[in-house]
């Protein structure tokens, strides 16, 4: 995108989107030739196209990692076999009785139970990448909480069992799962990357 | 969900028996730069209908049906690209369908196509897998395998699936491998195995002569795995025809009966809740009392070490076939050996050994073509394709290839088809000079594990010969 185009944004206005900007650009597409002889073989197909996600009901999750909360769900049918059950990643349904759930804030026992379950440390990354490299991936339990959540740890080395923090991207954040991460307890807030702090 | 009803636990039971015929494979390669997808599915159904002695126009005038396995519509850019491989192959206007599970597409195209034959609604159906992983630069497809994660919860995670499986890798090397060199050097023997194996094979496009320091010294993707320990990325396609028995016999001097079941689980593996281990046939629960003692941490079932969905896919489809204790009623299986960690899991889920045991079925030489601690027979050798370590990983094709590679053995064929000079020459390879016939002689009954990323998916599909069933239909 060249610095004169704007970035694609959308809005919602009662039921439907509203858009503004590009949401895609054409760029023309360049021959492959084999080297030996030039002959022809195919063509390259570049692509820059904006899609719209919603959140739906996942939206509050988000909203309030930008906030420094982390929020989790809870099945509170009292016809539910598994009534009770808290889950993190949240889910707006439960998989047992699909009511809804209730949102809860876990962000005081994450900051006193949030444990790593396992880690990997990785170079490879994907295209569309922003995390730094290496990458730290933990998975994070908490007590009473059912499952288990993806995030990274950009500070610090994770062991397996290694008490932890939730940290938020407060400040210009990116309105996704990389606005939160976790890292060792008692790591000092100057440590923390640009942009991040502990939260509420 | 944790808890089953007895409904769903129901062993599915098929209207009528469902016969395995022909299949057929591409040659499998990193990139095609000058075939188009649908010029390697022509070249499955070529060879299938080459191996019973028919044209293809003759096979294809059976065809009822088509099921259509193709994992990434993003990768080929192309979405309905059933539409076009069923118009190139000449099939349409016959009603077809295309199948998507991840890496299990291979083996639930084979599902589909098995249900399809077993409620009577065809007599012949074409299961085609293809998938192309060249159409995109190396980094943009990591972004797209990565995008087979959660979009919102893992993806933005570094687009890379190396974090969302090698978590569980981790925690299997620390409880089960409790970080020992033996272990890392057991995951190796994995590798060597299928790499060498995959030297015999003239479809393969990994085989390499390796030893084990070759893979202790191979770059590190993600601790403990080394790039050796990983699969290939693949283009290539593969097929089979299923049939009812009337067709089969008149297709095919020895047609094989097939059994296909599926399984799932979680996409996101954390959310995979502790639940009581679904027992197969020859399993008792005492087997796991002491499971937490014995392995720390281990208690938590699936949790990040185990399979559910292959689990849960053996659960049905050993007993649809009567299976017993795989180790003494099956004579070969292809498992989903996508890193050499997650071949050992599948051999816990599969029962070849309890959960927690897994390495013991490469230790004690089990799983060789020929034990190297005995100079016999392995009493189930796995992956002797080569695997997708070895021979190929061209995800829609992947179990389809798998269980064509059985077949193969089964009808006695492995090593005509695997040692014909003729076709070492089209791939425009040489035949080793010490190519090896890694046939497993005798062969009756299958098992082969088409399994998707951290397992949201996996479908098991077993091949018997007629003459050897265990369960009366």
């Amino acid at each position: 995108m060249s610095q004169n185009e704007v970035l694609p944004t959308v809005e919602v206005v009662g039921r439907r989107y509203v858009l503004k900007g590009k949401f895609h650009r054409i760029v023309p597409g360049t021959p492959i030739r084999r080297r030996s002889d030039g002959k022809l073989v195919g063509i390259t197909k570049p692509r820059d196209m904006t899609y719209i996600h919603s959140y739906g009901g996942e939206a509050p999750f988000f909203e309030a990692l930008t906030e420094g909360r982390l929020l989790a769900s809870r099945c509170d049918n009292p016809k539910c076999e598994f009534k009770g059950t808290v889950y993190e990643p949240f889910r707006i349904h439960c998989p047992d009785c699909l009511a809804k759930c209730t949102i809860v804030d876990i962000t005081d026992l994450a900051r006193e139970t949030a444990k790593v379950h396992t880690f990997i440390i990785t170079e490879r990354t994907g295209a569309f990448n922003t995390l730094k490299i290496p990458i730290r991936f933990v998975n994070i339990e908490f007590d009473g909480v059912a499952t288990i959540l993806m995030s990274y740890m950009p500070v610090g080395t994770p062991e397996i069992g290694m008490r932890v923090v939730p940290i938020f991207r407060t400040k210009n954040p990116c309105y996704d799962i990389t606005d939160l991460a976790f890292v060792p307890l008692g790591t000092p807030e100057s440590d923390l990357p640009e942009g991040f702090t502990f939260g509420k | 969900m944790i808890k089953f009803s007895d409904r769903q636990l129901k062993i599915p039971k098929m209207m009528r028996p469902v016969f395995l015929v022909t299949g057929g494979m591409s040659e499998f390669r990193r990139s095609f730069p000058e075939k188009k997808t649908e010029e390697l599915c022509v070249d499955a159904l070529n060879m299938a209908a080459e191996l019973v002695d028919m044209s293809p126009a003759e096979l294809k005038s059976y065809i009822h049906t088509a099921y259509y396995g193709h994992f990434a519509d993003h990768f080929g850019d192309q979405l309905l690209g059933e539409a076009v491989i069923h118009d190139r192959l000449g099939l349409d206007p016959l009603g077809n369908i295309g199948i998507k599970t991840g890496g299990a597409t291979g083996g639930s195209t084979l599902w589909e196509g098995f249900k399809a034959v077993a409620s009577g609604y065809s007599d012949c159906v074409l299961c085609m897998g293809w998938e192309r992983m060249d159409e995109v630069p190396t980094d943009e497809g990591n972004h797209l395998i990565a995008s087979a994660a959660d979009k919102d919860w893992e993806t933005p995670l570094g687009h890379i699936y190396a974090g969302y499986y090698a978590v569980m890798a981790q925690r299997y090397w620390k409880i089960f491998g409790k970080e020992e060199d033996s272990f890392r050097q057991t995951m190796a023997a994995i590798a060597v195995k299928h790499r060498n194996y995959a030297v015999h094979n003239p479809f393969a496009h990994g085989g390499k002569r390796i030893d084990i320091d070759d893979v202790l010294e191979s770059p590190i993707v993600a601790y403990p795995l080394r790039q050796l320990d990983c699969c290939l990325m693949s283009v290539g396609a593969a097929c089979a025809i299923l049939t009812d028995e009337k067709t089969a016999f008149r297709l095919c001097k020895n047609p094989l009966r097939i059994y296909v079941a599926a399984g799932s689980h979680t996409l996101r593996v954390g959310d995979r809740r502790h639940m009581e281990i679904p027992l197969l046939p020859h399993e008792t629960m005492e087997m796991y009392k002491d499971f937490g003692e014995r392995f720390p941490g281990g208690d938590r079932y699936p949790g990040f070490t185990g399979f559910l969905a292959t689990r849960m896919a053996c659960y049905y489809a050993y007993r649809m076939a009567g299976i017993q204790n795989p180790l003494e009623d099956l004579d070969l299986a292809e498992l989903h050996d996508a890193f050499t960690i997650s071949d050992i899991q599948s051999y816990e889920d599969c029962g070849f050994r309890p959960y927690g045991e897994g390495r013991d079925f490469v230790e004690s030489g089990d799983c060789y073509h020929t034990n190297p601690h005995t100079g016999k027979p392995g009493r189930l050798p796995t992956n002797l394709s080569g695997g997708l370590i070895g021979c190929m990983h061209a995800v829609g094709a992947t179990g389809i290839m798998q269980v064509v590679e059985c077949a193969l053995h089964l009808w006695g064929r492995h090593g005509e088809i695997h040692g014909d000079p003729k076709r070492w020459e089209a791939f425009g390879k040489t035949k080793p000079d010490d190519w090896k016939d890694l046939s497993v002689r005798g062969a009756k009954r299958s098992l082969a594990i088409s399994h998707a990323g951290v397992g949201s998916h996996v479908t098991a599909t077993i091949l018997c010969h007629p003459n050897h069933l265990l369960k009366e239909d």
